[in-house]
């Protein structure tokens, strides 16, 4: 009996990959356990194992093989002895004693985070030891809530003519680092996984290898800690980046945060500032479950003396994240880790460096404000698009920075639109959106002609289930139906 | 050894005499926090300074020893029982007191208080109102040290009670890790609030606590300021020589409450007033200088002086006034 080798999907990011090389030959024998061919995505290099004993019958898709779809068989294993058409001569197998599969799985299996025990979850007819092992950590390559994000519009602060380059999220963070890094030899990068595993989402790639040991510091896990070494650093003059594996963490750090890096320019009368930025995936990825799909938007945007800022395209990540790294205070800076892989233009720039506290109008239109940041513009966009069809011309503002929020802006485009429906993935109780909807019915309270809506995340903890997480996220039908309901229409 | 009292004597077979310009130094020192602190309390009574206030009185050879030696540059970094700190770094008395007063004269224009105070000219760190945040705070302070290569040590004291805390492990664990040029300094007078070590700590000796990071330790007598300095002495030499940090337990004792509402009923009268007689770090200074041929109106004329100094202090925090309202609004963010 033949099985197909398919192409391994290791994160809910991952669509496709390269096909990097293959290990062995069509016709060598190949035994479970053995390293077959190695795959590459834009976070991790993997490598792929035989899971049935056999000869390596055909190689369907050769290495170097770029954009390889999830789940195409790359290759067929065949029993000892079996035709298989169109298969060239093979040599006999190599019948050795079969290894102990879970054995060799485990030592495949990198060493795991504290907080994040991955669990890979093999495919029918192939199992991949991934070098990353947050990346195992989230299996499903399944779109969960989140479908590809339209192209956003480009920031307004980019200059007409401006050349622009396509890259991802993860890519222009990355960027954005390593410029303000070669300027600044103040400016470094701690936190775990971020020098020799190369990021835990591989936002750090590279930088190691620029930069060195010295300014690309791995640290234990001990977020309290190092939390409170790098607000120290800050202090004395230095310029900390540091990454949260996830902003779930960051809850270990809070203390520091707060009491320590947010305060004390305050409690020493100016004298003290704290230079830093915390930064990390925010929010929900994919099946992950309650501890790690928190969205800390509101918890952070509550707090004076810190800065936040939330992108939702790889231009403002660029831009804002320089900013940050620029600003003389704490912020923090809330990534997200399904956009992370999506690909949008960024100008190309020398320095490129956005405004804090400058929201960006992602659509104009007259009938109705959408109020968003983060991966809430993905249904925010998309709903408008949708709107659109039915004839209803939706405005979509993209916040950008959370803290100070441009209450401007949006207020201006709800007197234009007399309608506002806010959309996050947070909680209800104390978010980002109930602010917004404070705000306008504050300054805006004799523009509005319905009451200000708001789509959030449901208040519940994350579920696991693959239809619960669906039902306690936002969607794109969730903010059309308020844009109607906004406007009255059914 | 230890005696009756639970604080060691002795510790060192031989204490490194002082110079009398030492002496001098360590007596005119640790006589201006005692005095210092004695006016804030008295002040605290009158209303003149609200909230939380901690006094260091009974524990000033820990910090004066320490800064005897430590050079120029060095950074100081400590939690909320902090005046004593703030005066030994150089800062000013008069703002200190301001600032205790909530006057727009102190060191953070009245809007930190006794317990968050910093000064970057002085090089001292706070002032941190959060038990056990020292520590970290510190071996960044550290780390920043060792980036620049700058040769500075960061001395990062926190008390007995804060030992506890998980977050000193941590800040343990990469000082040694990454060879920061810190020293940590407990300042063990023995009861966390009302909690007497022992109901607190499973391992009471603490200069054992850094014993699983490689982190060498030392209890010494923290009431003796020549064991302090001569210990602080080794300690910042093995952290300038790129060993990494160091662990000082100084045991020492407060003589006063915890904060200005301590009940006292943790431990009994007796007991204080038997370490005010036989081990007050100032007057076993004031004795030595006697032994030593100095007269009692030389020495009284620096008392006069440090009183001064406070009386001046308690004046200028009386009369300054409070900070602009508009002051609320700054400082929030750097511009």
């Amino acid at each position: 009996m033949t099985v197909n080798v398919l192409m391994p999907a290791l994160s809910p990011t991952m669509e496709q990959g390269k096909l990097s090389k293959w290990l062995k030959n069509e016709g060598d024998a190949v035994k479970a356990g053995d390293v077959i061919a190695e795959i590459e995505t834009d976070k991790a290099t993997m490598e792929v194992e035989a899971v049935d004993e056999g000869v390596l019958a055909r190689i369907l898709v050769p290495g170097g093989t770029e954009n390889v779809a999830v789940n195409t068989p790359i290759a067929v294993i065949a029993e000892e002895g079996e035709e298989v058409a169109d298969t060239a001569d093979h040599a006999p197998a190599d019948r050795v004693g079969e290894e102990d599969k879970a054995q060799k799985q485990a030592e495949a299996a990198p060493p795991v985070p504290g907080q994040t025990a991955p669990q890979d979850e093999p495919g029918e007819a192939n199992k991949a030891a991934t070098k990353a092992a947050v990346e195992a950590a989230t299996p499903a390559p399944k779109a969960t809530s989140v479908a590809a994000q339209p192209s956003p519009r480009v920031a307004p602060e980019v200059p007409e003519g401006t050349t622009m380059v396509s890259m991802t999220m993860r890519e222009a963070l990355r960027d954005a680092m390593a410029e303000e890094m070669r300027r600044d030899p103040n400016v470094f990068v701690m936190g775990e996984e971020v020098a020799e595993y190369q990021g835990a989402y591989k936002i750090t790639q590279g930088l190691l290898q620029e930069f060195g040991a010295k300014r690309v510091v791995d640290t234990p896990i001990t977020e309290y800690g190092f939390a409170g070494v790098a607000v120290g650093a800050a202090f004395a003059g230095l310029r900390p980046i540091l990454e949260f594996m996830t902003f779930n963490f960051s809850m270990q750090a809070i203390d520091h945060i707060v009491n320590s890096a947010a305060k004390t320019l305050y409690m020493s009368g100016g004298q003290i500032n704290c230079p830093i930025v915390f930064r990390g995936p925010n929010g929900a990825a994919a099946r992950v479950a309650a501890q790690h799909s928190q969205d800390y938007s509101a918890w952070y945007s509550q707090v004076p003396g810190l800065i936040v800022i939330s992108p939702s395209n790889a231009s403002d990540a660029k831009g804002l994240l320089k900013a940050a790294i620029r600003n003389d205070n704490p912020v923090v800076f809330l990534e997200n880790e399904i956009l992370y892989g999506k690909t949008s233009e960024v100008p190309a720039l020398e320095d490129f460096v956005l405004p804090i506290g400058k929201a960006r109008i992602a659509r104009p239109g007259k009938d109705v404000t959408l109020v968003s940041f983060s991966i809430g513009m993905t249904y925010a966009l998309q709903a408008a698009e949708q709107l659109a069809k039915e004839g209803i011309d939706a405005e979509v503002i993209d916040l950008r920075t959370l803290r100070p929020m441009d209450t401007a802006t949006i207020i201006k485009s709800v007197k234009k639109t007399g309608r506002c429906v806010a959309i996050e993935e947070g909680w209800p109780q104390c978010g980002v959106s109930a602010e917004i909807a404070m705000r306008v019915q504050q300054e805006a309270f004799d523009y509005l002609d319905a009451p200000v809506l708001r789509v959030t995340g449901k208040d519940t903890p994350m579920p696991y289930a693959a239809n619960l997480e669906k039902l306690a996220l936002p969607s794109v039908a969730d903010v059309i139906t308020a844009a109607k309901a906004v406007l009255y229409r059914s | 050894m230890v005696e009756e009292s639970g604080v060691a004597s002795a510790s060192a077979p031989m204490i490194p005499p002082f110079t009398r310009e030492q002496e001098l130094t360590a007596f005119r020192e640790m006589l201006l926090i005692r005095r210092f602190e004695e006016k804030a309390g008295q002040l605290y009574g009158m209303g003149v300074i609200g909230g939380f206030c901690h006094l260091y009185i009974g524990q000033e050879a820990v910090v004066v020893g320490v800064k005897m030696a430590a050079r120029d540059g060095d950074q100081f970094t400590t939690s909320y029982r902090d005046h004593g700190h703030m005066l030994a770094s150089g800062m000013e008395p008069r703002r200190v007191m301001a600032e205790l007063a909530g006057k727009r004269g102190g060191y953070s224009k009245g809007k930190g208080g006794s317990m968050h105070m910093f000064s970057r000219e002085a090089n001292f760190y706070g002032g941190h109102g959060i038990v056990g945040a020292p520590a970290p705070i510190g071996a960044g302070v550290a780390f920043a040290n060792a980036y620049r290569g700058d040769g500075r040590v960061s001395l990062t004291f926190f008390g007995e009670g804060a030992a506890n805390q998980g977050q000193v492990y941590e800040a343990f664990n990469m000082a040694s890790l990454w060879k920061l040029p810190v020293v940590f300094i407990v300042e063990n007078n023995r009861y966390a609030m009302g909690t007497e070590i022992s109901r607190a700590s499973a391992q009471i000796d603490l200069s054992k606590r850094g014993a699983a990071f490689g982190i060498p330790g030392k209890q010494i007598d923290g009431m003796d300021v020549r064991i302090v300095k001569a210990t602080a002495d080794e300690a910042i030499e093995w952290c300038r020589a790129g060993k990494g940090p160091y662990l000082i337990e100084a045991q020492t004792y407060r003589y006063r409450g915890h904060s200005m509402s301590d009940p006292a009923k943790y431990r009994s009268k007796e007991e204080v007033q038997k370490m005010r007689e036989e081990h007050d770090p100032i007057e076993q200074v004031r004795a030595r200088l006697i032994a030593d041929g100095m007269s009692e109106d030389e020495l009284k004329k620096i008392d006069a002086n440090a009183r001064k100094i406070v009386a001046e202090a308690a004046d200028f925090a009386t009369a300054d006034k409070e900070p602009d309202p508009s002051e609320l609004w700054t400082d929030v963010l750097a511009s």
